[in-house]
Protein backbone atom coordinates (compact mmCIF):
# COMPACT_ATOMS: atom_id res chain seq x y z
CA UNK A 1 0.00 0.00 0.00
CA UNK A 2 2.89 2.25 0.36
CA UNK A 3 4.54 2.11 -3.61
CA UNK A 4 1.49 4.07 -4.28
CA UNK A 5 1.78 6.32 -1.18
CA UNK A 6 2.84 9.53 -3.42
CA UNK A 7 1.55 13.00 -1.99
CA UNK A 8 3.54 13.85 0.67
CA UNK A 9 1.36 16.94 2.47
CA UNK A 10 0.82 15.61 5.83
CA UNK A 11 -1.47 18.02 6.86
CA UNK A 12 -3.71 17.46 4.33
CA UNK A 13 -3.64 13.91 5.42
CA UNK A 14 -4.84 14.63 8.70
CA UNK A 15 -7.38 16.84 7.47
CA UNK A 16 -8.73 14.47 5.60
CA UNK A 17 -8.91 12.00 8.13
CA UNK A 18 -9.91 14.21 11.08
CA UNK A 19 -13.91 14.56 10.05
CA UNK A 20 -13.82 10.83 10.36
CA UNK A 21 -11.55 10.31 13.66
CA UNK A 22 -13.51 13.39 15.05
CA UNK A 23 -16.78 11.22 15.06
CA UNK A 24 -15.60 7.68 15.27
CA UNK A 25 -14.04 9.09 18.16
CA UNK A 26 -16.92 11.32 20.38
CA UNK A 27 -19.77 8.93 19.10
CA UNK A 28 -18.33 6.00 19.12
CA UNK A 29 -15.13 5.23 21.23
CA UNK A 30 -15.82 7.43 24.14
CA UNK A 31 -19.43 6.28 24.67
CA UNK A 32 -17.42 2.54 24.85
CA UNK A 33 -15.45 3.91 27.46
CA UNK A 34 -18.00 5.71 29.01
CA UNK A 35 -20.61 2.52 29.07
CA UNK A 36 -17.34 0.70 30.68
CA UNK A 37 -17.56 3.26 33.34
CA UNK A 38 -21.00 3.37 34.28
CA UNK A 39 -21.22 -0.35 34.20
CA UNK A 40 -19.49 -0.08 37.39
CA UNK A 41 -22.03 2.75 39.00
CA UNK A 42 -25.33 2.44 40.04
CA UNK A 43 -26.70 5.40 38.22
CA UNK A 44 -29.97 6.91 37.24
CA UNK A 45 -30.19 9.75 34.06
CA UNK A 46 -33.38 11.20 35.98
CA UNK A 47 -32.10 11.94 39.22
CA UNK A 48 -28.48 12.19 37.81
CA UNK A 49 -27.10 9.74 40.78
CA UNK A 50 -24.33 7.92 40.61
CA UNK A 51 -22.76 5.31 43.15
CA UNK A 52 -19.87 3.09 42.74
CA UNK A 53 -20.49 -0.57 43.35
CA UNK A 54 -17.69 -2.10 41.39
CA UNK A 55 -18.67 -5.45 39.72
CA UNK A 56 -21.96 -5.80 41.69
CA UNK A 57 -23.96 -5.36 38.52
CA UNK A 58 -22.38 -7.82 36.95
CA UNK A 59 -22.76 -9.93 39.43
CA UNK A 60 -26.31 -9.45 39.91
CA UNK A 61 -27.06 -10.39 36.20
CA UNK A 62 -25.36 -13.55 35.98
CA UNK A 63 -27.30 -14.70 38.91
CA UNK A 64 -30.47 -13.06 37.84
CA UNK A 65 -32.40 -16.06 35.83
CA UNK A 66 -34.69 -13.87 34.33
CA UNK A 67 -31.46 -12.66 32.03
CA UNK A 68 -30.16 -16.22 30.99
CA UNK A 69 -33.78 -16.92 30.04
CA UNK A 70 -33.51 -13.76 27.65
CA UNK A 71 -29.83 -15.02 26.72
CA UNK A 72 -31.57 -18.56 25.80
CA UNK A 73 -34.25 -17.09 24.15
CA UNK A 74 -32.08 -14.80 22.19
CA UNK A 75 -29.79 -17.66 21.12
CA UNK A 76 -32.93 -20.09 20.35
CA UNK A 77 -34.04 -16.75 18.38
CA UNK A 78 -30.59 -16.06 16.41
CA UNK A 79 -29.82 -19.83 15.39
CA UNK A 80 -33.90 -20.06 14.12
CA UNK A 81 -33.22 -16.97 12.41
CA UNK A 82 -29.97 -17.85 10.48
CA UNK A 83 -30.73 -20.92 9.46
CA UNK A 84 -34.25 -20.46 8.28
CA UNK A 85 -33.05 -17.32 6.47
CA UNK A 86 -30.14 -19.25 4.75
CA UNK A 87 -32.03 -22.19 3.81
CA UNK A 88 -34.71 -20.30 2.59
CA UNK A 89 -32.96 -17.73 0.70
CA UNK A 90 -30.73 -20.83 -0.86
CA UNK A 91 -33.55 -22.83 -1.50
CA UNK A 92 -35.52 -20.16 -3.70
CA UNK A 93 -32.10 -18.53 -5.60
CA UNK A 94 -31.36 -22.11 -6.59
CA UNK A 95 -35.20 -22.72 -8.39
CA UNK A 96 -35.11 -18.83 -9.18
CA UNK A 97 -32.03 -19.47 -11.22
CA UNK A 98 -33.04 -22.28 -12.98
CA UNK A 99 -33.45 -22.38 -17.03
CA UNK A 100 -36.63 -21.44 -16.93
CA UNK A 101 -39.01 -19.00 -18.65
CA UNK A 102 -39.33 -15.43 -16.60
CA UNK A 103 -36.45 -16.63 -13.86
CA UNK A 104 -35.29 -12.63 -13.63
CA UNK A 105 -38.92 -11.84 -12.85
CA UNK A 106 -39.22 -14.60 -10.04
CA UNK A 107 -36.08 -13.23 -8.49
CA UNK A 108 -36.65 -9.56 -8.89
CA UNK A 109 -40.56 -10.41 -6.94
CA UNK A 110 -38.96 -12.35 -4.34
CA UNK A 111 -36.54 -9.29 -3.91
CA UNK A 112 -39.11 -7.20 -2.46
CA UNK A 113 -39.37 -7.97 0.89
CA UNK A 114 -35.92 -6.23 1.54
CA UNK A 115 -37.17 -2.84 0.96
CA UNK A 116 -39.21 -3.41 4.13
CA UNK A 117 -37.61 -2.28 7.04
CA UNK A 118 -38.00 -4.32 10.10
CA UNK A 119 -39.97 -1.45 11.61
CA UNK A 120 -42.37 -1.71 8.19
CA UNK A 121 -42.44 -5.66 8.73
CA UNK A 122 -43.37 -5.42 12.07
CA UNK A 123 -46.60 -3.08 11.20
CA UNK A 124 -47.93 -5.55 8.08
CA UNK A 125 -47.95 -8.39 10.51
CA UNK A 126 -49.67 -6.86 13.42
CA UNK A 127 -52.25 -6.19 11.31
CA UNK A 128 -52.62 -9.34 9.83
CA UNK A 129 -52.49 -11.40 13.40
CA UNK A 130 -54.68 -8.65 14.81
CA UNK A 131 -56.96 -11.42 16.66
CA UNK A 132 -59.94 -9.02 16.37
CA UNK A 133 -59.62 -7.46 12.56
CA UNK A 134 -56.65 -9.34 11.30
CA UNK A 135 -57.18 -10.80 8.13
CA UNK A 136 -55.70 -14.28 9.42
CA UNK A 137 -57.93 -14.43 12.30
CA UNK A 138 -61.20 -13.38 10.28
CA UNK A 139 -60.49 -16.69 8.07
CA UNK A 140 -60.02 -19.26 10.53
CA UNK A 141 -63.09 -17.74 12.30
CA UNK A 142 -65.05 -18.13 9.02
CA UNK A 143 -63.20 -21.79 8.17
CA UNK A 144 -62.82 -22.87 11.46
CA UNK A 145 -64.61 -20.87 13.89
CA UNK A 146 -61.70 -20.36 15.87
CA UNK A 147 -59.21 -17.04 16.66
CA UNK A 148 -55.61 -17.59 18.17
CA UNK A 149 -54.82 -14.90 20.18
CA UNK A 150 -51.65 -14.53 18.18
CA UNK A 151 -49.97 -11.93 20.48
CA UNK A 152 -50.70 -13.02 23.81
CA UNK A 153 -49.74 -16.94 23.23
CA UNK A 154 -45.86 -16.73 24.65
CA UNK A 155 -45.25 -20.01 21.91
CA UNK A 156 -47.48 -18.60 18.82
CA UNK A 157 -45.92 -14.84 19.50
CA UNK A 158 -42.61 -16.11 19.20
CA UNK A 159 -43.06 -17.85 16.17
CA UNK A 160 -44.46 -14.97 14.88
CA UNK A 161 -41.62 -12.94 15.13
CA UNK A 162 -39.36 -15.50 14.23
CA UNK A 163 -41.28 -15.92 10.68
CA UNK A 164 -41.36 -12.24 10.52
CA UNK A 165 -37.98 -11.42 11.08
CA UNK A 166 -37.21 -14.46 8.21
CA UNK A 167 -39.32 -13.03 5.77
CA UNK A 168 -38.05 -9.47 6.05
CA UNK A 169 -34.35 -10.82 5.19
CA UNK A 170 -35.51 -13.48 2.48
CA UNK A 171 -34.91 -10.89 -0.39
CA UNK A 172 -31.68 -9.69 0.95
CA UNK A 173 -30.03 -13.68 1.13
CA UNK A 174 -31.61 -14.73 -2.36
CA UNK A 175 -29.80 -11.73 -3.70
CA UNK A 176 -26.22 -13.03 -2.70
CA UNK A 177 -26.89 -16.45 -3.31
CA UNK A 178 -28.23 -15.55 -6.87
CA UNK A 179 -24.90 -13.47 -7.30
CA UNK A 180 -23.04 -16.89 -6.16
CA UNK A 181 -24.65 -19.21 -8.31
CA UNK A 182 -24.31 -16.87 -11.10
CA UNK A 183 -20.23 -16.86 -10.79
CA UNK A 184 -20.31 -20.61 -10.32
CA UNK A 185 -17.53 -22.25 -12.57
CA UNK A 186 -19.90 -24.41 -15.06
CA UNK A 187 -17.48 -26.44 -15.84
CA UNK A 188 -17.10 -28.27 -12.40
CA UNK A 189 -20.80 -28.87 -12.57
CA UNK A 190 -20.73 -30.51 -16.45
CA UNK A 191 -17.90 -32.51 -15.21
CA UNK A 192 -19.59 -34.06 -12.40
CA UNK A 193 -22.53 -34.31 -14.40
CA UNK A 194 -20.67 -36.45 -16.74
CA UNK A 195 -19.36 -38.72 -14.14
CA UNK A 196 -22.84 -39.66 -13.64
CA UNK A 197 -23.53 -37.67 -10.60
CA UNK A 198 -27.08 -37.18 -9.58
CA UNK A 199 -28.48 -33.39 -9.33
CA UNK A 200 -28.65 -34.20 -5.14
CA UNK A 201 -24.66 -35.23 -5.25
CA UNK A 202 -23.37 -32.18 -7.51
CA UNK A 203 -25.78 -29.81 -5.12
CA UNK A 204 -24.32 -31.41 -2.13
CA UNK A 205 -20.95 -32.15 -3.28
CA UNK A 206 -20.00 -29.21 -6.01
CA UNK A 207 -22.43 -26.49 -5.63
CA UNK A 208 -22.40 -26.51 -1.52
CA UNK A 209 -19.22 -26.22 -0.73
CA UNK A 210 -18.39 -23.34 -3.48
CA UNK A 211 -20.92 -21.49 -1.44
CA UNK A 212 -19.36 -21.72 1.43
CA UNK A 213 -17.02 -18.26 1.38
CA UNK A 214 -21.07 -16.80 0.43
CA UNK A 215 -22.68 -18.77 3.29
CA UNK A 216 -20.01 -17.70 6.08
CA UNK A 217 -20.39 -14.16 5.02
CA UNK A 218 -24.14 -14.14 4.96
CA UNK A 219 -24.41 -16.28 8.60
CA UNK A 220 -22.82 -13.44 9.97
CA UNK A 221 -24.71 -10.66 8.48
CA UNK A 222 -27.85 -12.28 9.00
CA UNK A 223 -26.45 -13.11 12.57
CA UNK A 224 -26.13 -9.36 12.78
CA UNK A 225 -29.79 -8.64 11.89
CA UNK A 226 -30.93 -11.39 14.27
CA UNK A 227 -29.66 -9.65 17.09
CA UNK A 228 -29.68 -5.57 16.70
CA UNK A 229 -31.94 -4.78 13.60
CA UNK A 230 -34.76 -7.32 14.99
CA UNK A 231 -35.11 -4.78 17.66
CA UNK A 232 -38.17 -2.50 15.66
CA UNK A 233 -39.92 -5.47 14.59
CA UNK A 234 -40.22 -6.67 18.34
CA UNK A 235 -40.81 -3.95 19.50
CA UNK A 236 -43.81 -2.74 16.89
CA UNK A 237 -45.06 -6.68 17.79
CA UNK A 238 -44.99 -7.95 20.74
CA UNK A 239 -42.98 -4.85 22.74
CA UNK A 240 -40.92 -7.75 24.24
CA UNK A 241 -43.82 -9.95 25.66
CA UNK A 242 -45.63 -12.04 26.41
CA UNK A 243 -44.61 -13.54 29.58
CA UNK A 244 -43.54 -16.50 30.09
CA UNK A 245 -41.39 -17.85 33.29
CA UNK A 246 -39.06 -14.73 34.36
CA UNK A 247 -39.43 -12.64 31.57
CA UNK A 248 -41.09 -11.77 27.96
CA UNK A 249 -40.69 -14.16 25.48
CA UNK A 250 -39.39 -12.03 23.05
CA UNK A 251 -37.47 -9.78 25.99
CA UNK A 252 -33.88 -10.29 24.23
CA UNK A 253 -30.85 -9.04 25.26
CA UNK A 254 -31.24 -5.70 22.91
CA UNK A 255 -34.50 -5.38 24.19
CA UNK A 256 -33.36 -5.89 27.96
CA UNK A 257 -30.60 -3.18 27.23
CA UNK A 258 -33.49 -0.98 26.20
CA UNK A 259 -35.64 -1.90 28.78
CA UNK A 260 -33.41 -1.32 31.80
CA UNK A 261 -31.83 2.04 30.24
CA UNK A 262 -34.84 3.62 29.18
CA UNK A 263 -38.01 2.09 30.68
CA UNK A 264 -36.60 1.10 34.71
CA UNK A 265 -33.87 4.02 34.30
CA UNK A 266 -31.21 1.82 35.87
CA UNK A 267 -28.66 3.34 33.22
CA UNK A 268 -25.57 1.62 35.19
CA UNK A 269 -27.48 -1.77 34.80
CA UNK A 270 -28.11 -1.12 31.38
CA UNK A 271 -24.45 -0.14 30.78
CA UNK A 272 -23.50 -3.51 32.55
CA UNK A 273 -25.60 -5.85 29.81
CA UNK A 274 -24.27 -3.78 26.50
CA UNK A 275 -21.11 -4.65 28.27
CA UNK A 276 -21.77 -8.22 28.18
CA UNK A 277 -22.84 -8.02 24.99
CA UNK A 278 -20.36 -6.25 23.35
CA UNK A 279 -18.14 -8.96 24.56
CA UNK A 280 -19.98 -11.30 22.97
CA UNK A 281 -19.54 -9.23 19.83
CA UNK A 282 -16.18 -9.15 20.25
CA UNK A 283 -15.50 -13.03 20.83
CA UNK A 284 -18.09 -13.56 17.86
CA UNK A 285 -15.79 -11.74 15.60
CA UNK A 286 -12.60 -13.24 16.89
CA UNK A 287 -14.51 -16.26 15.57
CA UNK A 288 -15.35 -15.05 12.83
CA UNK A 289 -11.92 -14.26 11.51
CA UNK A 290 -10.79 -17.46 13.11
CA UNK A 291 -12.84 -19.24 10.92
CA UNK A 292 -12.80 -16.83 7.56
CA UNK A 293 -9.01 -17.59 7.06
CA UNK A 294 -9.82 -21.68 6.93
CA UNK A 295 -13.03 -20.75 5.15
CA UNK A 296 -11.06 -18.94 1.78
CA UNK A 297 -8.26 -21.17 1.71
CA UNK A 298 -10.38 -24.43 2.10
CA UNK A 299 -12.60 -23.19 -0.60
CA UNK B 1 -39.01 -35.45 -21.88
CA UNK B 2 -42.47 -35.61 -20.46
CA UNK B 3 -40.52 -36.08 -17.48
CA UNK B 4 -38.98 -32.82 -18.38
CA UNK B 5 -41.70 -30.71 -18.97
CA UNK B 6 -43.24 -31.61 -15.46
CA UNK B 7 -39.97 -31.16 -13.57
CA UNK B 8 -40.20 -27.40 -15.64
CA UNK B 9 -44.02 -27.19 -14.47
CA UNK B 10 -42.87 -28.21 -10.66
CA UNK B 11 -40.24 -25.28 -10.30
CA UNK B 12 -42.92 -22.75 -11.76
CA UNK B 13 -45.78 -24.00 -9.44
CA UNK B 14 -42.99 -23.56 -5.96
CA UNK B 15 -41.70 -19.92 -7.46
CA UNK B 16 -45.02 -18.99 -8.01
CA UNK B 17 -46.64 -20.28 -4.90
CA UNK B 18 -43.23 -18.47 -3.00
CA UNK B 19 -43.82 -15.62 -5.01
CA UNK B 20 -47.16 -15.50 -3.88
CA UNK B 21 -46.23 -16.10 -0.09
CA UNK B 22 -43.37 -13.78 0.27
CA UNK B 23 -45.47 -10.72 -1.52
CA UNK B 24 -48.54 -11.55 0.32
CA UNK B 25 -48.18 -8.89 2.64
CA UNK B 26 -47.29 -6.52 0.58
CA UNK B 27 -50.12 -6.81 -1.68
CA UNK B 28 -52.14 -7.21 1.66
CA UNK B 29 -51.09 -3.74 2.49
CA UNK B 30 -51.69 -2.28 -1.34
CA UNK B 31 -55.46 -3.55 -1.14
CA UNK B 32 -56.33 -2.61 2.41
CA UNK B 33 -54.98 0.86 1.96
CA UNK B 34 -57.13 1.75 -0.67
CA UNK B 35 -60.61 0.33 1.71
CA UNK B 36 -62.18 2.28 4.15
CA UNK B 37 -64.86 1.52 7.52
CA UNK B 38 -65.51 -1.98 7.98
CA UNK B 39 -63.80 -3.66 4.78
CA UNK B 40 -60.12 -2.76 6.24
CA UNK B 41 -61.18 -4.77 9.16
CA UNK B 42 -62.94 -7.81 7.66
CA UNK B 43 -61.36 -10.57 5.26
CA UNK B 44 -62.54 -8.37 2.29
CA UNK B 45 -59.53 -8.46 -0.60
CA UNK B 46 -60.79 -6.19 -3.15
CA UNK B 47 -59.35 -2.86 -3.88
CA UNK B 48 -62.06 -0.26 -3.23
CA UNK B 49 -61.36 3.57 -4.41
CA UNK B 50 -60.06 4.69 -1.08
CA UNK B 51 -56.62 5.07 -1.54
CA UNK B 52 -56.62 9.08 -1.28
CA UNK B 53 -58.67 9.38 1.41
CA UNK B 54 -56.42 7.02 3.35
CA UNK B 55 -53.01 8.83 2.25
CA UNK B 56 -54.49 12.32 3.15
CA UNK B 57 -55.30 11.43 6.05
CA UNK B 58 -52.31 9.83 7.23
CA UNK B 59 -50.19 12.14 5.74
CA UNK B 60 -51.82 15.27 7.56
CA UNK B 61 -54.16 13.87 10.27
CA UNK B 62 -51.40 11.32 11.84
CA UNK B 63 -48.40 13.66 10.83
CA UNK B 64 -47.02 11.13 8.42
CA UNK B 65 -45.97 14.37 5.68
CA UNK B 66 -43.74 15.42 8.87
CA UNK B 67 -42.28 12.00 9.51
CA UNK B 68 -41.45 11.63 5.77
CA UNK B 69 -39.68 15.11 5.76
CA UNK B 70 -37.63 14.45 8.60
CA UNK B 71 -36.72 10.92 7.74
CA UNK B 72 -35.52 12.24 4.58
CA UNK B 73 -33.64 14.94 6.09
CA UNK B 74 -31.64 12.40 8.34
CA UNK B 75 -31.25 9.90 5.61
CA UNK B 76 -30.06 12.17 3.37
CA UNK B 77 -27.81 13.68 5.34
CA UNK B 78 -26.19 10.61 6.96
CA UNK B 79 -25.57 9.24 3.65
CA UNK B 80 -23.73 12.73 2.16
CA UNK B 81 -21.78 12.92 5.21
CA UNK B 82 -20.70 9.48 5.51
CA UNK B 83 -19.78 9.32 1.64
CA UNK B 84 -17.68 12.55 1.39
CA UNK B 85 -15.66 11.59 5.23
CA UNK B 86 -14.97 7.77 3.65
CA UNK B 87 -13.92 9.06 0.78
CA UNK B 88 -11.56 11.80 1.77
CA UNK B 89 -10.69 9.29 4.40
CA UNK B 90 -9.94 6.51 2.30
CA UNK B 91 -7.62 8.75 0.17
CA UNK B 92 -5.36 10.06 3.17
CA UNK B 93 -4.88 6.39 3.43
CA UNK B 94 -4.15 5.03 0.09
CA UNK B 95 -2.05 7.66 -1.58
CA UNK B 96 -0.40 9.97 1.18
CA UNK B 97 2.77 8.96 2.99
CA UNK B 98 1.29 9.39 6.53
CA UNK B 99 3.30 8.22 9.90
CA UNK B 100 1.48 5.62 12.15
CA UNK B 101 -0.82 4.76 8.66
CA UNK B 102 -1.55 1.07 9.74
CA UNK B 103 -2.77 2.11 13.14
CA UNK B 104 -5.03 4.11 12.30
CA UNK B 105 -6.50 2.02 9.95
CA UNK B 106 -7.25 -0.64 12.44
CA UNK B 107 -8.70 1.87 14.86
CA UNK B 108 -11.14 2.64 11.97
CA UNK B 109 -11.73 -0.75 11.64
CA UNK B 110 -11.75 -1.73 15.25
CA UNK B 111 -15.02 0.68 15.06
CA UNK B 112 -16.82 -2.44 13.56
CA UNK B 113 -16.97 -4.16 16.95
CA UNK B 114 -18.99 -1.41 18.37
CA UNK B 115 -22.62 -1.60 17.09
CA UNK B 116 -24.14 1.76 18.40
CA UNK B 117 -27.01 -0.08 19.14
CA UNK B 118 -25.27 -1.13 22.20
CA UNK B 119 -23.63 2.58 23.16
CA UNK B 120 -27.17 4.00 23.08
CA UNK B 121 -26.95 4.72 27.36
CA UNK B 122 -23.34 6.47 27.16
CA UNK B 123 -24.86 8.09 23.77
CA UNK B 124 -28.21 9.07 25.60
CA UNK B 125 -26.19 11.13 27.70
CA UNK B 126 -23.40 12.66 25.77
CA UNK B 127 -25.65 14.10 23.02
CA UNK B 128 -27.88 15.58 26.11
CA UNK B 129 -25.02 17.54 27.75
CA UNK B 130 -24.17 18.47 24.27
CA UNK B 131 -27.72 20.29 24.21
CA UNK B 132 -28.69 18.11 20.80
CA UNK B 133 -32.00 16.61 22.71
CA UNK B 134 -34.89 16.30 19.98
CA UNK B 135 -32.71 17.70 17.09
CA UNK B 136 -31.53 16.61 13.74
CA UNK B 137 -28.42 16.55 14.38
CA UNK B 138 -28.52 14.22 17.21
CA UNK B 139 -29.96 11.60 14.70
CA UNK B 140 -26.99 12.33 12.09
CA UNK B 141 -23.81 13.46 13.22
CA UNK B 142 -22.91 10.19 15.55
CA UNK B 143 -23.23 8.76 11.90
CA UNK B 144 -21.45 11.02 9.72
CA UNK B 145 -18.38 8.81 9.44
CA UNK B 146 -18.51 4.66 8.07
CA UNK B 147 -15.51 2.05 8.65
CA UNK B 148 -17.47 0.39 6.33
CA UNK B 149 -16.90 3.16 3.46
CA UNK B 150 -13.76 3.36 4.04
CA UNK B 151 -13.09 -0.21 3.54
CA UNK B 152 -14.88 -0.84 0.44
CA UNK B 153 -13.51 2.85 -0.99
CA UNK B 154 -10.12 2.07 -0.06
CA UNK B 155 -10.16 -1.47 -1.48
CA UNK B 156 -11.12 0.21 -4.75
CA UNK B 157 -8.71 3.25 -4.94
CA UNK B 158 -6.02 0.21 -4.46
CA UNK B 159 -7.24 -1.13 -7.58
CA UNK B 160 -6.82 1.86 -9.40
CA UNK B 161 -3.93 1.34 -12.07
CA UNK B 162 -1.07 3.23 -10.81
CA UNK B 163 0.00 4.42 -14.11
CA UNK B 164 -3.50 6.75 -14.04
CA UNK B 165 -1.47 8.42 -10.68
CA UNK B 166 1.77 8.74 -12.17
CA UNK B 167 -0.31 10.60 -15.69
CA UNK B 168 -2.00 12.92 -13.77
CA UNK B 169 1.07 13.63 -11.66
CA UNK B 170 2.98 14.66 -14.63
CA UNK B 171 0.14 16.63 -15.74
CA UNK B 172 0.86 19.02 -12.85
CA UNK B 173 -2.40 17.66 -10.59
CA UNK B 174 -2.66 17.95 -7.13
CA UNK B 175 -4.34 15.66 -4.68
CA UNK B 176 -8.01 17.46 -4.78
CA UNK B 177 -7.70 17.48 -8.65
CA UNK B 178 -6.70 13.57 -8.86
CA UNK B 179 -9.91 12.68 -6.47
CA UNK B 180 -12.41 15.07 -8.38
CA UNK B 181 -10.84 13.79 -11.85
CA UNK B 182 -9.41 10.78 -11.63
CA UNK B 183 -10.81 8.78 -8.86
CA UNK B 184 -13.95 9.95 -8.02
CA UNK B 185 -15.14 9.04 -11.96
CA UNK B 186 -13.43 5.82 -11.65
CA UNK B 187 -15.86 4.94 -8.32
CA UNK B 188 -19.43 5.57 -9.67
CA UNK B 189 -20.34 1.86 -9.07
CA UNK B 190 -18.78 2.03 -5.29
CA UNK B 191 -20.22 5.41 -4.19
CA UNK B 192 -23.27 3.85 -5.80
CA UNK B 193 -23.54 0.63 -3.41
CA UNK B 194 -21.99 2.66 -0.42
CA UNK B 195 -25.25 5.65 -1.07
CA UNK B 196 -27.97 2.68 -1.36
CA UNK B 197 -26.36 0.94 1.83
CA UNK B 198 -26.13 4.09 3.51
CA UNK B 199 -29.73 5.46 2.52
CA UNK B 200 -31.08 2.41 3.88
CA UNK B 201 -29.27 2.34 6.73
CA UNK B 202 -30.00 5.96 7.77
CA UNK B 203 -34.18 5.56 6.24
CA UNK B 204 -34.39 2.43 8.53
CA UNK B 205 -32.81 3.88 12.00
CA UNK B 206 -35.10 3.29 15.10
CA UNK B 207 -33.88 2.62 18.15
CA UNK B 208 -31.53 5.58 18.61
CA UNK B 209 -34.30 7.93 17.67
CA UNK B 210 -36.79 6.61 19.78
CA UNK B 211 -34.56 7.30 22.50
CA UNK B 212 -33.08 10.28 21.81
CA UNK B 213 -36.38 12.30 19.98
CA UNK B 214 -39.25 12.85 22.65
CA UNK B 215 -41.10 15.47 20.05
CA UNK B 216 -43.17 14.28 17.01
CA UNK B 217 -41.92 17.77 14.78
CA UNK B 218 -38.04 16.12 14.39
CA UNK B 219 -39.39 12.54 14.64
CA UNK B 220 -38.46 9.59 11.76
CA UNK B 221 -40.86 7.51 10.24
CA UNK B 222 -39.72 4.47 11.58
CA UNK B 223 -40.74 5.41 14.77
CA UNK B 224 -43.41 7.72 13.85
CA UNK B 225 -45.07 4.52 12.52
CA UNK B 226 -46.15 3.60 16.01
CA UNK B 227 -47.72 6.76 16.48
CA UNK B 228 -49.95 5.73 13.60
CA UNK B 229 -50.90 2.29 15.26
CA UNK B 230 -51.73 4.19 18.34
CA UNK B 231 -54.06 7.13 17.15
CA UNK B 232 -57.14 7.43 18.72
CA UNK B 233 -55.95 5.05 21.15
CA UNK B 234 -57.00 1.88 20.45
CA UNK B 235 -58.99 2.38 17.93
CA UNK B 236 -56.80 1.94 15.21
CA UNK B 237 -57.41 2.92 11.08
CA UNK B 238 -55.69 0.25 9.69
CA UNK B 239 -56.55 1.45 6.27
CA UNK B 240 -55.00 4.90 7.22
CA UNK B 241 -51.97 3.23 8.45
CA UNK B 242 -51.54 0.71 5.34
CA UNK B 243 -51.42 3.82 3.42
CA UNK B 244 -48.54 5.14 5.58
CA UNK B 245 -46.37 2.20 5.32
CA UNK B 246 -46.79 2.27 1.94
CA UNK B 247 -45.11 5.90 1.22
CA UNK B 248 -42.52 5.05 4.07
CA UNK B 249 -41.48 1.82 1.49
CA UNK B 250 -41.14 3.94 -1.41
CA UNK B 251 -37.84 5.90 -0.82
CA UNK B 252 -35.97 2.69 -0.50
CA UNK B 253 -37.61 1.26 -3.46
CA UNK B 254 -37.04 4.46 -5.38
CA UNK B 255 -33.11 3.62 -4.50
CA UNK B 256 -32.80 0.24 -5.62
CA UNK B 257 -34.20 0.66 -8.68
CA UNK B 258 -32.16 3.56 -9.14
CA UNK B 259 -28.46 2.29 -7.73
CA UNK B 260 -29.87 -1.98 -8.11
CA UNK B 261 -26.48 -2.31 -10.80
CA UNK B 262 -24.23 -0.02 -8.97
CA UNK B 263 -24.86 -2.16 -6.14
CA UNK B 264 -24.59 -5.89 -7.40
CA UNK B 265 -21.83 -4.35 -9.24
CA UNK B 266 -19.83 -2.53 -6.28
CA UNK B 267 -20.88 -4.70 -3.83
CA UNK B 268 -22.05 -7.98 -4.35
CA UNK B 269 -19.11 -8.44 -6.98
CA UNK B 270 -16.33 -7.38 -4.29
CA UNK B 271 -18.00 -9.31 -1.18
CA UNK B 272 -17.91 -13.10 -3.34
CA UNK B 273 -14.07 -12.56 -3.82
Amino acid sequence: MNAIAVFKNRWLAFLMLLPTLVVLGLFLYYPALETLRLSLYRANFVFQTETFVGLAQFQQLLTDPAYYQSLLQTVIFCALVVFLGLAFGLSLAILANQPIHGAAVYRSLLLYPYALSPAIAGTLWLFMFNPEVGLVNNILRTLFGIAPRWLDNPILAFTLVVFAAVWKNIGYNLAFYTAALQNLPGELLEAAALDGATPWQRFRYVTLPLLSPITFFLFFVNLTYAVFDTFSLVDILTAGGPTLGKTGITTFLIYRVYQDGFQNFQTGFAAAQAILMLIMVGGITVLQFRVGRRVNYGA
Amino acid sequence: MARRVLRIALVHLILILAVLLVGFPLIFALIKATQTGSAVNSANLIPSTHLWDNLLSAWNGAKLGLYIRNSFVVAVGITVLKVVTSALAAMALVYFRIPAKGLLFTLILLTLMLPSDLLVVALFDLVNKLGWANTYQAIILPFAASATGIFLLRQHFMNVPPSLLDAARIDGAGPFRFLFAVLIPLSWNTIGALTLIQFIYGWEQYLWPLIIIRDSSHQVIQVGLKSLIGQASGQTDWGMVMAGTLVAILPPIVMFTLLGRQFSRGFILSESK
